[in-house]
């Protein structure tokens, strides 16, 4: 089952994931943030907008490689990927 | 209490014996917009813009000891807009337009909220870029964005339908520049106490716009405004108001701070009336506030328009009316009169009764307890201050 690991900035909106390694099954980006979205209800809304697509300063790469397809999230994810979800903003 | 939204949270200031007292920060390290207080029911509010996790509200039901986000705000799906584009130097705004592409809308900014009347308990209004007017009914659980004016005539017809019927009349505001876009923003709302059914919102970069039937139907209210540095100055559209306010107890004065200068209406919005006096300052600049009770008085915070955006020689001063606009008065006691740098935002500044206070974005703080005549500072080490608002 692939694994997800999300930026510890997350874990002050969703307290539920930390100190946990997050598992969800095998599928495309989108199936696999609606299941981190199953365990921490309102998760998606963080991290996509309403159209579905990755928010502006947030990335996501499937073990080294950062998805290109921000809109739809079509990678498929292997079972024994890591889903690594970070952010990205400069300044103060 | 006085809320004020900053670059690193929402700092809640209360009034004790001694003067007012900031409390620890809340919502630590978030961008905040916008922070108010519900009249109605005590709810405290508070616009998040995160930089990472998108906008989204957050609301305390007990005093902001705790706070729940809210994230129900969302435009529904199909909602699209024509995109508008940044102009260059080289854009032809005389040039006839190529085909219009086409955007899926998403909440970018919740810049601006309003609550409704005593008579409609679970009314709270929000404005948005891209441009959105969003109402909730039962105290921010659920929202809807208002169609009528999402679909309207001016900004290129019903898109939900189909593509578009007529041209898009509404420009970009700078304020999105950071969220990657050229779009609009609603900055301010404002409800007739008298009447529900009568709201008037303002948009960054479209004007003064009215519904008389609950939202069911929009139309301009930009008469008399001049946009000096478009090819049309008397344009229906495309105007630039900052922000504007209604006077509480006499809702057919309204005042207008615009890029362009300061605006006053006394015949409810059908007319407006310039009357910056550049001599004296007061010309540019961001937020006014207006009476609670007199519809001729109001305040600006001027500052050197437009290229330099700060205080006016180095001196902050904060401007009075009390003769609809005719003339203004400067007071400066207890601001600084020397290498003062401070812009105040467009919700920078409030009034309640003979209380005043403004924040600006170098993080200074500054209270008047005699209607703006004199003034004490509350802080200089606040973060980047984006709103003011009495609770």
């Amino acid at each position: 089952m692939p694994v997800v690991q999300i930026t510890r900035h997350l874990y002050r909106f969703f307290p539920q994931l930390e100190n946990q390694t997050i598992t969800v099954p095998a599928g495309s980006v989108a199936e696999v943030l609606r299941a981190v979205n199953a365990i921490a209800p309102g998760f998606t809304d963080y991290v996509l907008d309403e159209q579905g697509a990755l928010r502006r300063h947030v990335n996501l790469s499937i073990n080294e490689t950062v998805v290109i397809d921000r809109k739809s999230l079509s990678d498929q994810v292997p079972d024994d990927g890591t889903v690594f979800i970070f952010q990205a903003l400069s300044g103060g | 209490m006085i809320l004020l939204g900053t670059r690193k949270g929402i700092v809640i200031l209360d009034r004790t014996g001694s003067g007012w007292r900031p409390r620890p920060i809340e919502q630590a390290g978030i961008p905040v917009c916008y922070a108010a207080r519900d009249p109605r029911d005590g709810t405290l509010w508070a616009s998040l813009d995160h930089g990472h996790w998108g906008p989204k509200l957050a609301r305390s039901r007990d005093g902001g000891v705790s706070w729940e986000d809210v994230t129900s705000l969302k435009y529904p799906e199909g909602a699209r807009y024509i995109v508008k584009v940044l102009p260059t130097p080289d854009f032809d705004p005389a040039a006839p337009s190529a085909q219009p592409e086409y955007a899926n809308a998403s909440v970018l900014k919740i810049w601006a909220m309003a609550f409704g009347p005593a008579n409609q308990p679970g009314r709270i209004y929000a404005g948005t870029i891209p441009g959105g007017l969003f109402i909730s009914d039962d105290g921010g659980d659920s929202w809807e964005l208002n169609r009528p004016l999402w679909n309207h005539e001016s900004r290129g017809g019903d898109l939900f339908a189909g593509d578009a019927t007529s041209e898009n009349r509404w420009h970009g505001t700078p304020a999105s520049i950071d969220y990657g876009v050229f779009e609009p923003g609603i900055h301010s709302i404002m409800v007739d106490p008298r009447n529900a059914d009568h709201v008037r919102v303002a948009v960054s970069t479209a004007g003064v716009i009215e519904s008389t039937d609950g939202g069911r139907t929009w139309a301009s209210r930009n008469r008399g405004v001049l946009n000096d540095y478009m090819p049309e100055p008397e344009s229906e559209w495309g105007h630039d108001p900052h922000f504007v306010t209604a006077c509480p107890a006499q809702p057919d004065h309204l005042w207008q701070q615009n890029h362009c200068g300061v605006f006053y209406s006394d015949d409810a919005a059908q007319h407006w009336k310039k009357v910056s006096v550049p001599t004296s300052g007061v010309h540019f600049g961001f937020p006014i506030a207006a009476d609670a009770k007199d519809g001729r008085t109001a305040w600006v915070v001027p500052a050197r328009a437009d290229s330099a955006r700060m205080a006016i020689d180095g001196g902050l001063f904060v401007a009075r009316t009390r003769d609809g606009g005719q003339s203004w008065q400067a007071f400066r006691k207890g601001l600084p009169q020397a290498h003062a740098y401070d812009i105040v935002l467009r919700h920078g500044l409030d009034v309640a009764g003979d209380r005043l206070c403004f924040g600006s974005s170098t993080g200074n703080a500054y209270v008047s307890e005699d209607r703006g005549e004199s003034w004490q500072c509350l802080g200089n080490h606040f973060p980047p201050i984006y709103s003011v608002r009495f609770g």
